[in-house]
């Protein structure tokens, strides 16, 4: 992977103090490392190194634990996301209901592969395990609103509304 | 007490209350193949090497930390048992690089010993490699984390051990592996150095960094004046590299070997600890009589001085000043030495054999070129050495028992004993009671037991001219954290404290040889104690070599030169 | 109260929030005020209804009304005729009916008389976010029952007699496990609810979550009352936005009416309740991967023994119960243990809440009585196959579950049934899949899961299934041989025996039922033959030509 974790992050003081409020909520329980992870990453929907190093230095965590957790769980990312996440559901129930072809022509009308982030940095496409909406199978979520039933001529009118 | 009675493989086993499946079968000689598991560590029981099958249990057991119950009934080579060994087996092979031949743990790798004693002869997986760089940014420590089997061995001692932290996996399923924070070099990380991680891989994929190639290349330039010193725990070990058994002392073989491998002049470090001593002891007594502060920190150990510059920058007042006796030796050599025996110093070398992997980047520090080039040019391990002999062909067992070089290679018992935890502080005490007092210390009073041995951390009392000085020993960063803790806090009533970053001491050192783990240690220990008991003279002050060096020299312990020389200033890096 | 002539409740279940039920709901609220009908009509957001490929879901009350697939255009529709013209607008309405709504005249078939409301009992049909309409539908009156008028031992046999099994996948006695905590002397207990709800095709624990949280924390507070617990945990998955939300409401709803905090009903009994996220690992609804995550590590499950009754949260006794399995308290501790048996069979009392996915025409959230068979769910609440496919296969219980063929739809569907079919009941999860699919690709999906899941701790679990993924692979692009095969299930019965926990122990569940249900079809693609022309070989290459030599 040639992406450095944090390499496209201008991480200016003001993030950076944001951060440390954000963090500060948690300080000193290291429990609460994932939940405060959540928090920070909502300010730009990914983990920035000096973003981490301060969530550690706050809760007094080692970093490399830190980053450990970073790149456990899937919802986070240490990489630049686009400005809106898709996560698309592979899993078996969207599977079979003809999520490939979904999946398939976001990614053509996106032009990215999985896991990208669109030139314009608006959308970056993440394939997910099961959503739990499995009911409108098959299904993707756009940051946090879970669109159902799908079919690729759908995409495009979904796309528009974060445009 | 009740012993457990279980039954292994249709023998009656008894055990303590308490113990692992794996411990019981060891006792009754029966032993099954580990790979995750180490006997210093707490395992995380997931390369599932161990496993064995459990009357009555639906999927089998491992049996690193299956507890040893009554009454149940084991079998540790039953079909299904060697099956799923050798499928574990297998599939971390076909994960793992095929270069055996050109790793530096050929012949000491747990791996490979483990593949050629199921006699895995087939991989019949595809063969995948990570592909990630190896890390040779730290002067001290490689990795290579292809060759990483997540058996978190390194994570546990650094963590456990070490309370440093430098290490974690990250990722997860397929892809996970032990990687610093933000997958930087360990020489970005918090990393100390002390190459504990090393001794706890059981393969190549975390080793020292090998300097045997400028020590041949210094060695074969007939304009370079060439010097090595020794260590006081590389007596101890190096017979061990070289497959003796543990605890085997080859000072005379050692120095004899040195002198074969073209070395010009075979000094000891212990020279260099008798001086440390007479530094150290004096700044003890002066801050102690004048106010300053206390409790006063030794300062040998390159691992645990990194450790307080990055997790407690703000107790460095307590260390010393002094350099570590490699860096004292490093420093006298190019000037006291190269002086009195007219030799340009731009033209030495000098090569320190070490226990350690610390010392690896000690060398490097700015602070230490008290000579006015770097004062120690390559610090080799002890696993470096015993490859330099083994390649050179020779052969440890057969060497005579030859003398050190004068000056610098005249020593005493405190300076030998420098090597295992404690040391440091017995050796002190010895000379600073002598000079307080102005008594001598009778022949069964030279020893302070209550410092000795493996205890996390040892305190004790000793009364000088009426005064009590308390006194504490801390061995493993994660035990010097517990008493960096109390001073901190202020709870602290102790005035000196003894502080060595490896398990042990420089017996234990993250250098010594594969393989090296707590019981080694000791009996490594116990050979250091049994060498100071056999010398002439035990306390540092009575050095004549050393005698002459403040005569000639540096006047008197803190002079304005031993300054200039021999101590030094830290750098916190937090 | 105030009296409303109508009521409308819109779904607010996340299948029907997914198909926009939101926009409707606020159309419906501003026609309404528009009419100058708000004092007339309430409009209520209610947890899932049920058949979520329909929605989003409207239902008009007192005339139990059924619109589906309600869009803006329906939504201004019913405004006007329903509710200002009183005449229902037929050419909307549901054609099947919902089993959580009494109809004025109850003429339902038999299929949705099968169905049988305990967990769901109040999901669907009143608001999530009212504390009062739980109250007023006996909420919390098992709490005040058990606080007040049973001892903890009481609680624990009443569960215990239940027979109530664990419903987050192993089937564990509930009972048992309350009594082995409550009996481990420790100084702090933990209740961990685990919604994690991380097995695909499983979606039941969001919308108890999202139809009736404060259900959940009435079971809590008993279980721990029962162990000695005074501190719980809801885990809820991090991408369960709406769960969390109204979780965390009913939280704060029921410290503000006393219902959780100090002395609960003057018993000297103390309990309260935290929410933590997780943040996307399927993993981490393992139990003791659970307890890592909550304690802030990467999810990775600890060996057992200790198990978490003994040595849980902090090294503390701790219960982890699935939010279904929690849900079955209440009603439990308040209509008795015999009660309870009268559903299901002897071996599994009680109902099941599954939900249905896939080839079926409805698809959502069913709760039958334990026993029922696979056809009488597929073709009666399922309402068949559509497109005039034929059924091929179901996998029951999730990915780690067991995949049937047409010889297993009359089984009784209870834990024993499955369990000998090589199957299990699982989370509940029932994934239908017609004749249009190939096995080889299915496979691919489910061992992809798998791999894309694992922790990455244990060797078989870590290192197998991506082999199995690189080995299905190979089979779908007709190169794999029988020697390929062959390893392939040695592999998943090496993962069985000798993985860490029960991720990788489970591997061999679909797989193995694969292999043998539909052995002539993976033999087909040995010799690169794929019945439904899904699977080629990758090119002309050397390595794409099917194998010949088999
Ligand atoms: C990989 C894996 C994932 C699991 N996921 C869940 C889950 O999402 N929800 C759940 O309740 N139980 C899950 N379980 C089962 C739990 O470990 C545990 O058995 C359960 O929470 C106990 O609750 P119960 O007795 O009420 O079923 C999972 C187990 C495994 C091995
Ligand atoms: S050298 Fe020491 S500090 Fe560095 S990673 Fe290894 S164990 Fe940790
Ligand atoms: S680097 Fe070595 S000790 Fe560390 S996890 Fe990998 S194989 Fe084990
Ligand atoms: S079986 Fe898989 S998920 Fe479970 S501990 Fe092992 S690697 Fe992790
Ligand atoms: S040695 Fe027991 S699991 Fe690794």
């Amino acid at each position: 992977m040639t992406a450095v974790p944090g390499a496209a992050c201008q991480c200016d003081s003001d993030f950076l103090s944001q951060v440390e409020r954000i963090a500060s909520m948690y300080r000193g329980k290291p429990e609460d490392l994932v939940l405060a992870l959540h928090d920070v990453q909502a300010l730009r929907n990914y983990l920035p190194r000096e973003a981490l190093r301060v969530v550690a230095r706050v809760l007094d965590v080692p970093e490399s634990r830190v980053y450990g957790v970073a790149t456990f769980y899937s919802m986070f990312s240490t990489k630049p996301r686009g400005r809106h996440i898709i996560r698309i559901c592979e899993s078996a129930p969207c599977h079979v209901m003809g999520a490939k072809e979904v999946i398939d022509s976001l990614l053509d009308q996106l032009g990215v592969e999985m896991g990208g982030t669109t030139a314009d940095c608006l959308f970056t496409v993440e394939a997910t395990s099961c959503l739990g909406v499995c009911g409108v199978a098959p299904a993707l979520m756009i940051d946090d609103e879970v669109y159902g039933n799908l079919v690729p001529g759908d995409l495009f009118e979904i796309l528009e509304r974060y445009k | 007490m009740s012993d457990i009675t279980l039954t292994i493989d249709g023998r009656t086993v008894h055990a303590a209350p308490g113990s692992t499946i794996l411990e019981a079968a060891r006792g009754a000689g029966i032993r099954i193949p580990t790979l995750c598991w180490h006997e210093d560590l707490g395992t995380p029981s997931a390369c599932r090497v161990c496993v064995v099958e459990i009357a009555g249990m639906r999927t089998l057991q491992p049996a690193c930390s299956y507890p040893a119950s009554q009454g149940i009934v084991v079998r540790t080579n039953s079909p299904i048992v060697r099956e799923a060994r050798r499928m574990a087996v297998e599939l971390i092979l076909a994960h793992h690089p095929d270069d055996c031949l050109s790793c530096a743990r050929n012949l000491r790798c747990e791996l490979q010993q483990l593949a050629s004693d199921l006699g895995i002869r087939e991989i019949r997986f595809e063969r995948v490699k990570r592909g990630l760089p190896r890390d040779e940014s730290s002067p001290s420590i490689v990795r290579d984390p292809d060759k990483c089997i997540n058996c978190r061995r390194c994570v546990e001692a650094c963590e456990k051990i070490q309370g440093v932290a430098a290490l974690s996996v990250i990722n997860r399923g397929f892809d996970a592996v032990v990687m610093p924070a933000y997958e930087d070099g360990l020489m970005d990380a918090v990393c100390v150095m002390c190459g504990q991680c090393t001794l706890a891989c059981p393969t190549g994929a975390i080793i020292e960094r090998d300097d045997t190639a400028r020590v041949w290349e210094a060695l074969s330039d007939p304009d370079r004046h060439v010097v090595v010193q020794t260590a006081p725990a590389i007596r101890a070990s190096l017979g061990e590299e070289l497959g003796l058994p543990a605890g085997s002392i080859v000072t005379g073989k050692m120095a004899a070997a040195l002198r074969r491998l073209g070395f010009d002049r075979v000094f000891d470090t212990d020279f260099a600890a008798d001086v440390t001593i007479m530094e150290e002891g004096h700044e003890l007594l002066q801050r102690l009589g004048s106010g300053g502060t206390l409790p006063l920190i030794t300062s040998c150990s390159p691992g645990w001085i990194k450790f307080i510059e990055h997790f407690y920058p703000e107790l460095l007042p307590h260390v010393s000043t002094c350099k570590s006796p490699q860096q004292m030796f490093g420093a006298l050599a190019k000037t006291y030495y190269a002086e009195r025996a007219g030799i340009d110093p731009a033209k030495m070398f000098v090569v320190s054999i070490m226990p350690c992997t610390a010392k690896k980047f000690e060398v490097q520090r700015p602070e230490m070129r008290a000579s006015g080039r770097q004062d120690v040019d390559v610090a080799l391990t002890t696993r470096e050495l015993g490859r330099m002999l083994r390649e050179a062909g020779i052969d440890l067992d057969d060497s005579p028992e030859e003398d050190f070089d004068a000056p610098l290679g005249i020593s005493t018992g405190a300076a030998a004993i420098f090597g295992a935890t404690g040391g440091v502080m017995e050796a002190a005490l010895r000379t600073v009671y002598e000079v307080v007092t102005g008594r001598e210390l009778p022949p069964e009073s030279l020893e302070f037991h209550d410092v000795r041995g493996l205890q996390g951390v040892k305190e004790t009392t000793v009364t000088l001219n009426g005064n009590c000085v308390n006194v504490a020993v801390a061995h493993g960063l994660a035990n010097a954290r517990r008493v960096l803790d109390r001073i901190r806090s202020g709870q602290a009533p102790w005035q000196f404290v003894e502080i060595m970053c490896c398990p042990g001491g420089c017996v234990g050192g993250g250098g010594q040889p594969i393989g090296t783990v707590m019981n080694t240690r000791a009996e490594r220990a116990g050979a250091l104690y049994a060498a100071d008991r056999d010398m002439e003279l035990r306390s540092s002050h009575k050095n004549p070599a050393v005698a002459t060096l403040y005569e000639e020299y540096l006047e008197r312990p803190l002079s304005k030169r031993s300054h200039e020389l021999l101590h030094t200033h830290y750098t916190p890096r937090r | 109260m105030e009296f409303y002539r109508s009521h409308v409740l819109v779904c607010g279940g996340s299948p029907c929030v997914a198909a926009g039920c939101r926009a409707v709901r606020v159309e419906i609220e501003r026609l309404v005020r528009e009419q100058g009908l708000d004092r007339e009509v309430r409009v209520v957001e209610t947890g899932c209804l049920g058949p979520c490929d329909q929605g989003p879901i409207v239902v008009v009350y007192p005339e139990g009304t059924v619109y589906h697939r309600v869009n803006m255009g329906a939504a201004r529709e019913i405004v006007a005729e329903h509710l200002v013209k009183g005449r229902p607008v037929t050419r909307l309405q549901y054609a099947g009916e919902l089993p959580s709504v009494s109809t004025a005249d109850d003429k339902r078939t038999d299929y949705f008389q099968i169905q049988k409301r305990i967990v769901l009992e109040n999901v669907g049909l009143i608001d999530p976010e009212s504390i009062e309409e739980y109250i007023a539908r006996d909420g919390y009156l098992a709490l005040g029952t058990a606080l007040t008028n049973l001892r903890p031992a009481d609680v624990i046999e009443t569960v215990k007699r239940s027979g109530l099994r664990g419903r987050g996948g192993a089937a564990f006695p509930s009972g048992a496990k309350l009594e082995f905590t409550a009996r481990t002397e420790s100084d702090q207990k933990y209740i961990i609810c685990n919604a994690d709800e991380g097995e695909p095709g499983t979606f039941k624990d969001r919308l108890i979550l999202e139809g009736d949280p404060h259900k959940v924390i009435e079971g809590m507070i008993i279980m721990g009352y029962a162990v000695g617990a005074t501190h719980g945990y809801i885990y809820i998955r991090g991408e369960y936005y709406i769960s969390i939300e109204r979780i965390e409401r009913a939280i704060r709803q029921a410290r503000w009416l006393g219902l959780l905090g100090a002395n609960l009903f003057g018993s000297g009994f103390n309990f309260d309740i935290e929410v933590k996220k997780g943040a996307g690992a399927y993993v981490c609804g393992e139990e003791t991967a659970l307890i890592e995550s909550i304690e802030g590590k990467r999810g990775i499950p600890r060996r057992k023994p200790p198990y978490p009754g003994t040595s849980g949260l902090w090294g503390k006794p701790t219960v982890v119960n699935n939010v279904e399995t929690i849900a079955n308290i209440p009603p439990i501790i308040l209509n008795g243990a015999d009660w309870y048996r009268g559903f299901g069979t002897s071996t599994s009392p009680g109902t099941k809440v599954f939900t249905l996915t896939g080839n079926v025409n409805n698809r959502g959230l069913i709760e039958v009585p334990m026993g029922i068979t696979l056809r009488e769910v597929i073709y009666g609440i399922g309402g068949g196959i559509p497109d005039g496919r034929s059924f091929k296969m179901a996998q029951t219980g999730g990915t780690a579950g067991g995949c049937l063929a047409e010889a297993h739809l009359d089984m009784p569907m209870d834990y024993e049934s499955m369990q000998s079919a090589g199957s299990a009941l699982g989370s509940g999860a029932l994934l239908i899949i017609d004749d249009s699919h190939c096995i080889v690709d299915v496979a691919c999906s489910l061992l992809h899961f798998f791999a894309h899941e694992s922790c990455g701790q244990c060797t078989p679990c870590r290192e197998g299934t991506t082999r199995l993924v690189q080995i299905f692979d190979k089979l779908r692009q007709f190169r794999a041989t029988q020697a390929d095969l062959d390893l392939a299930m040695e592999l998943a019965t090496v993962m069985l025996r000798s993985s860490l926990c029960a991720l990788g122990q489970s591997v061999v569940v679909p797989l193995g039922t694969i292999m043998q249900h539909f052995e002539g079809e993976i033999q087909a693609h040995l010799h690169g033959k794929c019945s439904v022309g899904l699977c080629h070989g990758a090119c002309d290459c050397a390595e794409g030509r099917p194998a010949e030599n088999v």
